[in-house]
């Protein structure tokens, strides 16, 4: 039933921003705090015990791809109302602070790419199967 | 009769808001394939009309909803709101197998954490110097030059207000345009040409539709290598920066 599928992710949201407020009132700052995080931890563990269990039904499937598909559409509407009026004035910073962590990330990469490579294990890993 | 269709779309703004939403898509992805030949991935280009609607929304009302406070578009408000948003998000971790969070091995997880800590250092660095000093703005806009979900994501569960949230989605949207366009010429320089590499750069770069679009105009089969490190970023940011990194800042500004 796709409604399985919806349903799984409706319980994984609310019960990982219940945790995410519950951690914001024990630090003490009024906030949600990694609720999102968690509860995508939650779907991650919770889909991979159901397809260990007993595999997950097509349809249940099917319930949560359309929510996976219209992540990107739903993000069009975010950016849609939000207030660039006034970020506008803050327009500088934006484009710096994009540009500058972009370089700043790609310098590192054969940094880190070099670390890994001493480790045979993960390199075989990496090789492509097919 | 245009008074009474006014009023339909307005009784049925969640509606008219996935209308609206697919007409800006489908623009998008023909300026992606007509204008750029597919460089510039056709999501990036439509949270970019998304940005200039809302500037253009502003402008037309002077309220601080961006396309949202035009009465017709209201619907967007609740499409594009933290529940339905949240939703979605958690939606596309859906499937990632834990086994596949092991091959990945420790260079995945090492460029997933320098990505998102090392970003949004760069990011709350950028903020200061621009004047901005309350632990919050820093913060946003610091999770920001994450991804364009990090940010706002952030800027939600901490409190900051619509024009923060919109600046760190501006961040954010520069990164992932930056690393489409940009990953193609870059490839040859940091040795982007094997699965092992494409998993170091989704970590770090994070933004999952840059790595996308940025790897598919490189190699594409190498685009699921780094994409799935990329998923994971995302959700490392919304894990630490609302926290953690939230809690670190504010004990350094205060």
């Amino acid at each position: 039933m796709v409604i399985y599928g919806v349903g799984l992710l409706a319980f994984c949201t609310i019960v990982g921003l219940f945790v995410g407020d519950l951690l914001g009132v024990a630090i003490g700052v009024q906030a949600n705090v990694g609720g999102v995080g968690f509860a995508m931890l939650l779907v991650i563990v919770g889909s991979n015990w159901l397809q260990r269990r007993r595999g997950i039904a097509q349809p249940t499937v099917q319930g949560v791809a359309f929510w996976n598909a219209i992540y990107i559409p739903i993000v069009v509407a975010m950016a849609a109302q939000q207030n660039v009026l006034a970020a506008l004035s803050g327009g500088l910073a934006a484009m710096t602070a994009g540009v500058l962590a972009v370089f700043a990330c790609a310098a590192l990469i054969p940094a880190i790419d070099r670390l890994s490579r001493k480790d045979p294990a993960a390199a075989r890993a990496a090789e492509p199967v097919s | 009769m245009i008074r009474t269709l006014l009023d339909v779309v307005q009784r049925n703004g969640l509606l008219a808001g996935f209308g609206i939403i697919a007409a800006i898509v489908w623009v998008a992805y023909l300026i992606s394939n007509r204008l750029t030949r597919g460089r510039v991935h056709g999501s990036a280009i439509a949270i970019f009309i998304g940005l200039v609607l809302a500037w253009a929304g502003g402008v037309a009302t002077g309220g601080e909803r961006g396309l949202a406070d035009v009465p017709a578009f209201a619907g967007i408000a609740l499409l594009g709101g933290a529940m339905l948003r949240d939703f979605a998000i958690i939606a596309t971790s859906f499937g990632v197998e834990a086994a596949e969070m092991k091959k990945a091995g420790v260079s995945g997880a090492v460029s997933l954490l320098v990505g998102v800590i090392g970003a949004f250092i760069v990011g709350a660095v950028v903020a200061w110097s621009f004047g901005y000093r309350d632990a919050i703005s820093v913060t946003t806009i610091g999770a920001g030059a994450a991804t364009f979900i990090v940010g706002p994501v952030t800027g939600a569960a901490i409190g900051a207000s619509s024009d923060l949230i919109a600046l760190s989605i501006a961040a954010g949207l520069v990164k992932s345009i930056l690393v489409m366009i940009g990953t193609p010429f870059a490839a040859r320089m940091i040795g982007l040409d094997n699965p092992q590499t494409a998993m170091v750069y989704g970590g770090l770069m994070g933004t999952t539709s840059g790595v996308a679009g940025g790897l598919a105009a490189t190699d594409p089969a190498l685009v699921p290598y780094g994409a799935m490190t990329a998923t994971f970023y995302t959700g490392l940011g919304c894990l630490l920066c609302p926290s953690v990194l939230f809690l670190a800042v504010r004990a350094l500004v205060g």
